[in-house]
């Protein structure tokens, strides 16, 4: 049990409660024509299960995640720096989710792909998103990561250009599909984009190219990402969209299985190999240097090859959150 | 697990080696990015008194202001070694005793520890709530003006738990590690 002063005053009780005030048609499911707009969502009202979505990715981490921790602990040897990580990981979990603290106090890049009903109105929902992030940062379970490259001032309050990191894909169902993932600095600094072939590595443009460079990114990163972390690869894309949809492998499970079995294959041979490094959480040396790797692929120009990995820290604060008429669902 | 008592002496941080655990208690002070760039350039008189034989702490907290006093909801460390450029000369200026952070830092900080007596202590990353517990006060803060997670936070703390990861003596754990890891690296890129 926490004896901190500091924690007691400075916890938001009532937060647990935020689910207390939701309730009633968040939009109607029946609709039959999106033209008649009978799919546009009641963006005030939509403000409380976002500002309880982002609670529950800061303060509490998906259940596939800390298995796999837990498995990671039961894997070092007794008295060693890495079992003693492991141990305090998992306690601070513990405590975060018990007092609904922040898991880490770098609540990172605010990342989210939403899916909606094709037709709806998006503008009205992006505003619901910058507001509870507001709340969410004066509630501090945001901590105020956004800050201008050239005056070097905060705005206080995580909005900023570009912050968040918004991304809206329509489709045919009648639900809404709120994923979230709150992406950390640290491991960030540790992701890098690769252009194949590298003579240096010795990597051509080939699956056996990609292992390569994912091998060596995990080596360069040592324990400065906050391993053991989920490492996210796209083969192929662009310079911009390959690291998006490196990072959107984030949303997978860790036991899902890739849609493409070449791909799916790779995942599972860097997985062996990378946690052979002997790294270990933190880099204190140990069995457990990365928790999974999740790689998809976009088509490619003819003359590019980019192989963009992003570094998941161990605390990968993903949710997903679905609506549907009156229903809201918290999973992941 | 060895006690250690803030403000501390050289001889105190010569008789740590890597791998040993320790609780620190006393006053310790954060600075991040902004802070040491500030200490290097500027060379502040103000933080003589509060840095000399005392810790720093690679970190950048949520915190929360409650009437007129700040509390620590969440303190992590940050990755330490983008303060690289900066670290040896901060400990010779101010004669810091111990460095807190995560992921450890380069030659240049190893040598300054081992000429001037200093260690760099490894807090685990991520485990913002469980070391937010080990403080027991916000004492003061600086320069608050560089944001809340880049400012010098003056705070007590109470058994708070680190490992030595890099000591006085030349030795580096993250250094073995990671010349250890590029010998398996080299043999599987074969």
């Amino acid at each position: 049990m926490c004896q901190s002063p500091l924690i007691r005053f400075a916890h938001r009780s009532p937060n647990t409660n935020i689910m207390a005030s939701a309730g009633g048609k968040y939009y109607n499911p029946e609709f039959q024509n999106p033209d008649d707009r009978g799919c546009n969502v009641d963006a005030k009202k939509l403000e409380v299960p976002l500002l309880e979505l982002i609670r529950r990715t800061s303060t509490d981490l998906p259940s596939d995640i800390e298995d796999a921790l837990k498995a990671g602990f039961r894997r070092e040897k007794a008295g060693s720096p890495a079992k003693t990580a492991f141990q305090t990981m998992l306690s601070s979990v513990e405590l975060s989710r018990r007092e609904s603290l922040p898991l880490c106090q770098d609540t990172g890049a605010l990342v989210w792909h939403i899916h909606y009903p094709d037709g709806s109105e998006l503008l009205p929902v992006e505003k619901a998103i910058r507001n509870v992030i507001v709340k969410a940062t004066d509630s501090s379970l945001l901590r105020p990561n956004a800050v201008d490259p050239i005056s070097g001032k905060n705005s206080g309050n995580n909005l900023g250009e570009g912050s968040p990191i918004l991304y809206f894909h329509p489709w045919k169902k009648k639900t809404w599909e709120f994923n979230f993932l709150m992406k950390g600095g640290g491991s960030e600094n540790c992701g890098a984009q690769y252009k194949l072939p590298d003579s240096a590595l010795g990597a051509g443009r080939d699956l056996d190219g990609v292992y390569k460079c994912v091998l060596d990114n995990v080596w360069r990163a040592q324990g400065k990402g906050c391993a053991p972390g989920v490492i996210l690869v796209c083969v192929g894309g662009n310079r911009d969209t390959g690291m998006a949809e490196a990072k959107r492998q984030g949303f997978r499970k860790l036991d899902d299985t890739n849609p493409d079995p070449d791909l799916g294959k790779l995942e599972k041979r860097l997985m062996e190999d990378c946690n052979k490094l002997g790294i270990g959480p933190m880099g204190y040396g140990g069995k457990t240097t990365v928790l999974g790797v999740k790689i998809g692929k976009l088509h490619r120009l003819p003359a590019c090859y980019f192989v963009s990995i992003s570094y998941l820290c161990w605390s990968a604060r993903r949710r997903q959150m679905t609506i549907s008429g009156e229903k809201v669902k918290f999973s992941g | 697990m060895i006690s250690i008592k803030l403000p501390t002496d050289e001889a105190t941080v010569r008789s740590l080696h890597i791998g040993d655990e320790v609780l620190l208690t006393g006053v310790i002070v954060t600075a991040r990015d902004a802070a040491h760039k500030y200490m290097v350039t500027e060379k502040p008189k103000d933080l003589d008194p509060i840095l000399r034989n005392n810790v720093i702490y690679h970190c950048g907290p949520i915190v929360k202001k409650v009437g007129e006093k700040w509390y620590m909801v969440c303190a992590g460390p940050t990755t330490s070694i983008r303060e690289e450029p900066f670290e040896a000369e901060v400990i010779e200026m101010y004669g810091v005793r111990g460095i807190i952070g995560k992921g450890g830092m380069g030659p240049k900080t190893l040598a300054a520890c081992k000429e001037f007596g200093a260690v760099y202590l490894h807090a685990t990353g991520g485990c913002a709530a469980e070391l937010a517990c080990a403080m027991t006060e916000v004492l003061d803060v600086k320069k608050l003006e560089f944001g809340t997670p880049e400012a010098f936070w003056v705070i007590q703390v109470k058994d708070f738990p680190c490992t030595v990861t890099m000591d006085s003596h030349g030795q580096s754990l993250h250094a073995i590690v990671e010349e250890e890891s590029k010998k398996v690296l080299e043999s599987l890129l074969k």
